[in-house]
């Protein structure tokens, strides 16, 4: 079943390279994409985990699968209505490459070898290149050269620290040598711990270029503001979050061997320091993608703060996970609309977008709106959240700037968003306008971020509770 | 014997951190994932799983990856590293002085018993280091793929330790994965320099705050 899964999409990926209709290869990817959520929807209904030793599903997987799924889907329909607009660049290569993209994270989500989740990551680096470079000019060959190469590099270290972690049990002694995830989790009190923080610490380097956390962020602003809006969305969304669940898996070991404060402390750092970056590059900032992608860093940063801290800003970090995941894919794919109407991104020519575009526009405000944490959308729930347990663990100071932070990031955000947005309305020169296919996924999402913002589902908290219970275990 | 392939495989990291030559870098870094196609064999004696991971290496690493490269140059039409960032005596000595680091802080390591005598643990993390000085003091787009090559080297280099723990699927998408990585950049090397005519990256500056 979870191999139907993974395998699927690859397949579909090689019939649309011998598809000769431009149509029916669009539209392979809503097929492909409502397949695969309906395939997650029942795997992720059934009850208990389903764990073999490749691959497997435990509550982390579950909701990062079920998320990255719905991302999808969401963006494969606006896909349809994108490519449609884009006949001149074609969809030979696009098509294969999202269809690959997708199997690609469902391998890393539900990979239980350590050796097959770095396989898959690496592999999602290789099939999103060729997105990024969708457009085919200076500006997308230097960020997809940056991006191809930074991961690429990142996730040779990521594989370092799986071999230190590989080798902490072999200087252990009493644990098998091995890279399966569940027979290190059941020995990790047996490994050494020098070689097992050294194999912490390069996983979250590796995993952490991956998820675009500051320092190691630089090729993100580059990839996400040349890479068309819904790849945009999917890497901010879907691929962010399987890093996440990567530096997860590493965590999990250190909590499971007894190091669990060292590896939150880490944590912690990475993310105060990403806040404070994307704080800094975010004010004044003209080019509405760049923006996004340092709003993407931020939420990485409050991701990684959340699971630094625990407890409960643990809970609100997993579900920080799954707003940040909607948000983005509702702005990104926004943002697309204003870029491909506007024919640029850059502030000095968007102008008035809510009165030129309505629906377009306003969903790009309301999702501004949403993404720096304003009631009553869903990030704004999770971010609180997070804040009452950095309070209630009395980490006084770490809440403070955190709030200070926020508060810099909606004053920069704002002062881009609300002039592109805000104004007078300008006669369009390319002759775009909203059509359904292009709002209604971005619309979807605003609505269940919006529902998430004031209702909380009941099967859904416990998914997240049973998720944080897997990163809250004391030996 | 692995400690002369150890040796060599050193050696050849200073070449290609000496060396000006494009054709005649690319060349060594093939010669130096041929001798760690080498190394398994040496190290575990032969059976299957070494025998097949020595095959795997020998046709990615020393002949199918290297062939790409020298492709790729043949097409863009370029021989010479010209200025690197930082000079080649510079990167050489900068070289040495990371390998002498490598070895002396290889012995400080808490290694497992039997690796405390073998060359494996230092020379991993000289070949590493190598990449990264060749990743970062370069110029040309080329040259960076050749750091991180070397890169992965080292990594083989550990890995090779570790076997045990790699089962041979996994070693194989790794491999596969690097070979389809390099192809990769390497359609974007010929973009880059379609688009460009030149492969440096210090004209890819059009993107930044």
């Amino acid at each position: 079943m979870l191999l139907l899964l993974i395998l699927f999409p690859l397949f579909a990926a090689g019939l649309s390279l011998v598809l000769p209709w431009y149509r029916v290869r669009s539209w392979l990817l809503p097929v492909c994409g409502g397949l695969h959520l309906l395939l997650t929807g029942y795997l992720v209904a059934s009850p208990g985990a389903v764990i073999g030793p490749w691959i497997g599903i435990d509550a982390l997987s579950r909701l990062v699968l079920a998320v990255t799924s719905l991302l999808y889907f969401g963006c494969s329909i606006y896909a349809v209505g994108y490519l449609d607009l884009r006949r001149d660049r074609g969809n030979r290569t696009m098509v294969p490459c999202l269809l690959a993209f997708l199997s690609a994270m469902t391998l890393a989500v539900t990979a239980r070898h350590l050796g097959l989740l770095w396989m898959a990551v690496e592999a999602t680096t290789i099939a999103s290149a060729p997105l990024i470079y969708y457009n085919r000019n200076r500006l997308s060959i230097e960020a997809t050269w940056k991006y191809l190469l930074l991961c690429s590099v990142g996730i040779a270290l990521a594989m370092l620290g799986m071999l230190f972690v590989a080798y902490a049990a072999m200087v252990g002694g009493n644990v098998p040598v091995s890279l399966q995830f569940d027979v290190l989790l059941a020995g990790a009190q047996a490994l050494s711990p020098p070689w097992l923080h050294a194999g912490f610490v390069f996983l979250l380097v590796g995993f952490g270029t991956k998820m675009g956390l500051a320092p190691l962020h630089s090729w993100k602003p580059d990839a996400y503001g040349e890479a068309p809006g819904m790849v945009g969305a999917l890497l901010a969304g879907g691929l962010t979050s399987v890093a996440f669940l990567a530096i997860l898996r590493a965590m999990q070991l250190m909590i499971a061997a007894g190091d669990g404060a060292m590896a939150r402390q880490a944590l912690l750092g990475l993310g105060l320091l990403s806040l404070l970056v994307a704080a800094i590059f975010m004010v004044r900032q003209s080019d509405l993608k760049r923006l996004l992608a340092y709003s993407s860093v931020e939420h990485m940063g409050i991701l990684a703060i959340g699971v630094g801290i625990g407890g409960l800003a643990t809970f609100g970090a997993l579900l920080h996970l799954v707003n940040n995941a909607l948000t983005k894919g509702c702005l990104f794919l926004a943002a697309g609309n204003i870029q491909r109407a506007y024919a640029s991104k850059r502030l000095s020519e968007v102008r008035g977008a809510m009165a030129t575009l309505p629906i377009s526009g306003g969903l790009f405000l309301a999702g501004f709106l949403a993404i720096t944490g304003s009631p009553p959308f869903g990030p704004f729930i999770s971010e609180f959240t997070i804040l009452r347990g950095i309070f209630a663990g009395g980490q006084f100071w770490v809440g403070l700037v955190m709030l200070l932070l926020l508060a810099t990031v909606f004053i920069g955000m704002g002062a881009t968003v609300l002039p592109a947005t805000q104004g007078e309305a300008v006669p369009l020169e390319t002759g775009f306008h909203d059509s359904l296919l292009l709002v209604i996924s971005p619309i979807c999402f605003l609505l269940l971020i919006l529902l998430l913002g004031v209702w909380l589902p009941e099967p859904l908290r416990i998914a997240l509770t049973d998720a944080a219970a897997l990163l809250e275990v004391t030996p | 014997m692995a400690t002369l392939l150890l040796l060599t495989v050193i050696l050849i990291n200073f070449f290609t951190l000496g060396s000006a030559r494009l054709v005649a870098c690319i060349r060594a870094v093939a010669v130096q994932g041929a001798l760690l196609a080498l190394l398994p064999v040496v190290t575990h004696g032969v059976n299957g799983h070494s025998l097949l991971l020595g095959a795997g290496a020998l046709l990615f690493k020393g002949l199918f990856i290297p062939w790409l490269l020298l492709r790729a140059i043949r097409e863009v039409r370029i021989r010479r590293e010209v200025e690197p960032f930082i000079g080649f005596v510079a990167t050489l000595i900068l070289g040495s002085l990371v390998t002498a680091g490598a070895f002396i802080f290889a012995d400080f390591l808490p290694l497992a018993a039997e690796h405390h005598e073998g060359l494996y643990v230092p020379t991993a993390l000289a070949t590493m280091f190598s990449g990264f000085l060749l990743l970062i003091t370069r110029r040309k787009a080329i040259t960076q793929v050749l750091g991180y090559l070397v890169l992965e080297n080292g990594i083989f280099i550990f890995a090779v330790l570790l076997s045990a723990a790699l089962p041979l699927m996994v070693e194989a998408g790794v491999l596969l994965d690097l070979l389809v990585g390099i192809f990769v950049m390497g359609i974007v090397l010929n973009q880059i320099s379609r688009e460009f005519s030149t492969l440096n990256t210090e004209r890819l500056t059009a993107l930044k705050e």
